[in-house]
């Protein structure tokens, strides 16, 4: 049963109904249902309804941010389609909303979200996924990179939609654990990284030693990256964990964390736009340029615009439960006071 | 349209910044610059610009040969300028290893004794595992800055107000 959102929060009620209703007969789009949410899509646009109305958004922007919610597992805390549309991630259930963060939504009463357990969720969403993604266009790729999302129904992509990051385990490269990016491998030079040195460090290890000493080219495992705004994993430390990813155009979603996230600017430039996360009111303006480094607070939403491939170094805290003590105010929503 | 990548050093940086809308504070996000911080810092000093509770990422200026570190989880080390070498020992003394509630590096006295485990050299972008257990030394010819990703420790440097925007 659907709630308002602060009564979905403290009492969840997880709904699993989801079905695939028969092609749109003008389109032929499959119709997907979960919950009170039916998905339908056109040539142009993707349509919402809920029962408290109607959200309408660009097929091409709802592609791509549903790829980055779907291929993360709904990632840290508040995936934000836009101002209006959204998920959050509890890490066995996921809230679907509609203008719960929004405070004109919020105002008018028309805000509307609802549980479901984040399995049933996420198999709803991949389907609509490989359904509606026609052939020719990658919602992981840059714009200038692929074809147009839009259209009548026209074959599939599932190559580029069930694309896998790489996650390391402790360090890549280690045996064992995920490999380098090579030619072979399939992940060629990026056009706008063609600069880039694809030299690799010289690792000298002393016999019987072998295997335990390791070092890789972040920069040319950059360059390779066949996709944008999708971080993989390189390195561990306990829980600390170094996303790196390469960045051009726009990040699809707004990302709403439930803990602190740091961006360190490896090359060129990123210029992000923060906002409140309850009330998507504006907070300000983060342009970061090689070697920057800054800080996302755990209570700011953003969205990064990227006017050429560059390379960010994303660092997360993967430590469990860190939603909670942030949610619950233990802990302060800034990395450091001073 | 050029495609150049726009890399940066401590010759050749240009800041970015924090532009507040309405009533927000630049200080909560932290911002600053690693080639600035290593412009700015002492050698081998290691200046946490990124904190995250206890794990931290650590700017270090790299001249010379640094002191001898070992610690007792892993850490890596990313040269964001320069070439760098890493020279590692097995310590033979088990006893100079950090105990398990002492996280971050310890800093030892001179060379360790022990077996020579290899080296590495990073150069530009390159990113090196520094395994636990293992003893080891930067050794950087030219100026260089490395990001060292960590925990919290006894050689860790906090100066937020003099590193950040705010």
């Amino acid at each position: 049963m659907a709630k308002s959102t602060e009564q979905a929060i403290t009492e969840p009620t997880i709904n699993n109904a989801s079905h695939i209703q028969s092609p749109d007969p003008d389109y032929g789009y499959e119709v997907f249902q979960i919950g009170s949410y039916t998905f339908r899509r056109d040539e142009y646009f993707v349509r919402v309804t809920y029962p408290k109305g109607t959200y309408v958004v660009d097929a091409g922007n709802f592609l791509r941010a549903m790829m980055r919610d779907v291929a993360w597992g709904f990632f840290y805390g508040w995936v934000n389609f836009d101002d209006v549309f959204g998920t959050v991630n509890h890490y066995s259930s996921v809230d679907v909303f509609v203008g719960s963060y929004n405070a004109g939504y919020k105002s008018a009463g028309t805000d509307f979200v609802e549980r479901f357990d984040a399995n049933k969720l996420l198999a709803c969403f991949k389907a609509l996924l490989s359904d509606w993604t026609n052939a020719g266009f990658d919602p992981f790729a840059a714009p200038l990179e692929t074809g147009t999302p839009y259209g009548s129904k026209n074959g599939n992509n599932d190559t580029a939609v069930n694309f896998q990051r790489e996650l390391a385990e402790r360090f890549v490269g280690l045996e064992g654990d995920t490999e380098l990016r090579t030619d072979e491998r399939g992940f060629a030079v990026n056009r706008h990284f063609s600069d880039v040195d694809q030299s690799e460090p010289e690792v000298h290890a002393a016999p019987g030693f072998e295997g335990q000493l390791s070092a890789f080219s972040l920069f040319r495992y950059l360059s390779r990256s066949p996709v944008t705004w999708n971080p993989s994993i390189v390195s561990l430390v306990g829980e600390s964990a170094y996303c790196p990813t390469s960045e051009e155009h726009i990040l699809p979603i707004q990302h709403g964390n439930d803990r602190v996230e740091w961006f360190l600017q490896l090359t060129d430039e990123i210029t992000w736009q923060i906002a409140d996360k309850n009330t998507a009111a504006p907070k300000a303006i983060v342009t970061m340029k090689a070697g920057d480094i800054s800080s996302m607070p755990a209570d700011i939403q953003h969205r990064g615009f990227s006017p050429k491939r560059s390379m960010l170094l994303v660092w997360e805290n993967m430590t469990p439960g860190l939603e909670l003590r942030y949610g619950s105010g233990e802990l302060p929503p800034t990395a450091a006071e001073f | 349209m050029t495609t150049a990548t726009r890399f940066a050093s401590t010759d050749n940086y240009a800041k970015g910044g924090v532009e507040i809308i309405g009533d927000e504070q630049p200080r909560r996000y932290l911002f600053s610059n690693m080639f600035e911080v290593a412009d700015q810092s002492t050698v081998w000093e290691r200046v946490v610009v990124a904190r995250n509770l206890e794990f931290t990422i650590e700017c270090v200026r790299a001249e010379g040969e640094s002191p001898w570190y070992v610690c007792d989880h892993d850490e890596t080390a990313l040269s964001m300028q320069g070439d760098i070498e890493v020279h590692f020992i097995k310590p033979a003394d088990s006893t100079v290893l950090p105990t398990k509630d002492h996280p971050g590096p310890v800093k030892l006295t001179g060379e360790p004794t022990g077996q020579a485990m290899g080296w590495v050299k990073l150069g530009h972008g390159h990113m090196a595992l520094l395994p636990r257990g293992a003893a080891y030394q930067f050794r950087a010819t030219n100026l260089g800055v490395l990001l060292l990703q960590s925990i919290l420790g006894d050689e860790s440097i906090e100066r937020w107000a003099g590193i950040c925007q705010h």
